[in-house]
């Protein structure tokens, strides 16, 4: 019977299956909402449609968008099997960025600030 | 089928990617290592987005990005990068289905578009080194070429790796492990645009808003 085949146990290590990871549908609608979220970056940074001190934020909040974009229309990551190793990696990978980048801007800027007091 | 079978399938297919069901394929598990590579970059890149987010207004009587940036180009670069990202899977697509012609097709016009952002980007580059606004002006400089400069070298060496692949589809044809490689490169090309992304929106649109 069909299902009977397809029982895992018999996968032996290395053969390839195949399996249409995506579809031009796909590709498609992640480039027109990254266009679309592009735009709108662009958009908000020149004009006031933000409250201006509020401006920064909201580029960030769409760079956010943007890049959750790419990870689901681009690199297909979803929720299935085949990725919780891929989305626990990922997870992993945020918080070190994470930590990098605050860690750093806290420590280059203390050093930076120092240094403008050692040349005046 | 019997309810045995059918439950043992379920459980098989439900532990997959946590250990159970058996090994996973090869391109799974060859995806991710490269996954593991890409995020290994990413924190590359965040030691130098933390430099330039600490010393972007360090201008030392120097030039401003406000001074210096030109949004229209960066929008340019912007489309160029992001439609090559769209050519990149359609052309990867194309393999994983068996159409060498298209994916010959995708891939150059991968190749242009990914060209055109590296020729963009050359000329700012030269613009502002001839305008005196080079690396060894002030710290903004120096971490604006260097965030923005690493980005760019990403790019070449994708460049060369999509060239390598269209050797390898060429010579050997869509195997297995061309189409693995292939895939490496892809997750690769659209990398960089999520980094890109991380750029023009730190580097670009807040430096010269502030």
């Amino acid at each position: 019977m069909d299902g009977d085949n397809r029982v895992v146990d018999d996968r032996t290590p290395g053969v390839e299956e195949y399996e249409p990871t995506a579809s031009y549908l796909s590709y498609t609608a992640g480039l027109g909402l990254a266009i679309l979220t592009t735009i709108v970056s662009f958009v908000v940074s020149q004009t006031n449609l933000l409250w201006p001190p509020g401006i920064p934020v909201g580029l960030v909040v769409l760079a956010f968008a943007k890049i959750g974009v790419h990870l689901v229309f681009f690199l297909h990551l979803g929720s299935g099997p085949d990725h919780t190793n891929n989305i626990v990696a990922l997870a992993f990978g945020v918080l070190i960025v994470f930590l990098v980048i605050a860690g750093s801007i806290w420590i280059i800027a203390n050093l930076n600030a120092n240094m403008i007091d050692m040349i005046h | 089928m019997t309810l045995t079978a059918a439950t043992d399938f379920v459980a098989a297919e439900s532990a997959r990617g946590r250990g159970g069901g058996g090994p996973a394929p090869t391109r799974i598990v060859v995806a991710y290592g490269f996954w593991i590579f890409l995020l290994s970059d990413f924190v590359l890149f965040s030691g130098l987005f933390a430099a330039y987010a600490v010393l972007r207004h360090e201008t030392a009587g120097g030039p401003t990005g406000a001074e210096l940036f030109n949004l229209r180009n960066v929008f340019i670069e912007t489309m160029c990068l992001l439609l090559s990202s769209y050519t990149c899977g359609l052309g990867a697509l194309s393999a994983e289905r068996r159409r060498p012609e298209r994916f010959f097709v995708f891939a150059a016009l991968t190749f242009v578009l990914g060209a055109a952002f590296l020729a963009i980007e050359a000329r700012e580059f030269a613009g502002m080194v001839g305008k005196g606004a080079g690396p060894g002006r002030s710290a903004f400089l120096s971490s604006f070429f260097t965030l923005v400069g690493t980005h760019g070298v990403h790019v070449t060496g994708g460049l060369v790796f999509l060239a390598y692949m269209v050797a390898q589809v060429l010579v050997k044809g869509l195997r297995p492990p061309v189409l693995r490689r292939l895939l490496c490169f892809s997750l690769f090309w659209h990398a960089l645009d999520i980094i890109w992304v991380g750029v023009f929106t730190l580097v670009y649109l807040i430096g010269d808003f502030h």
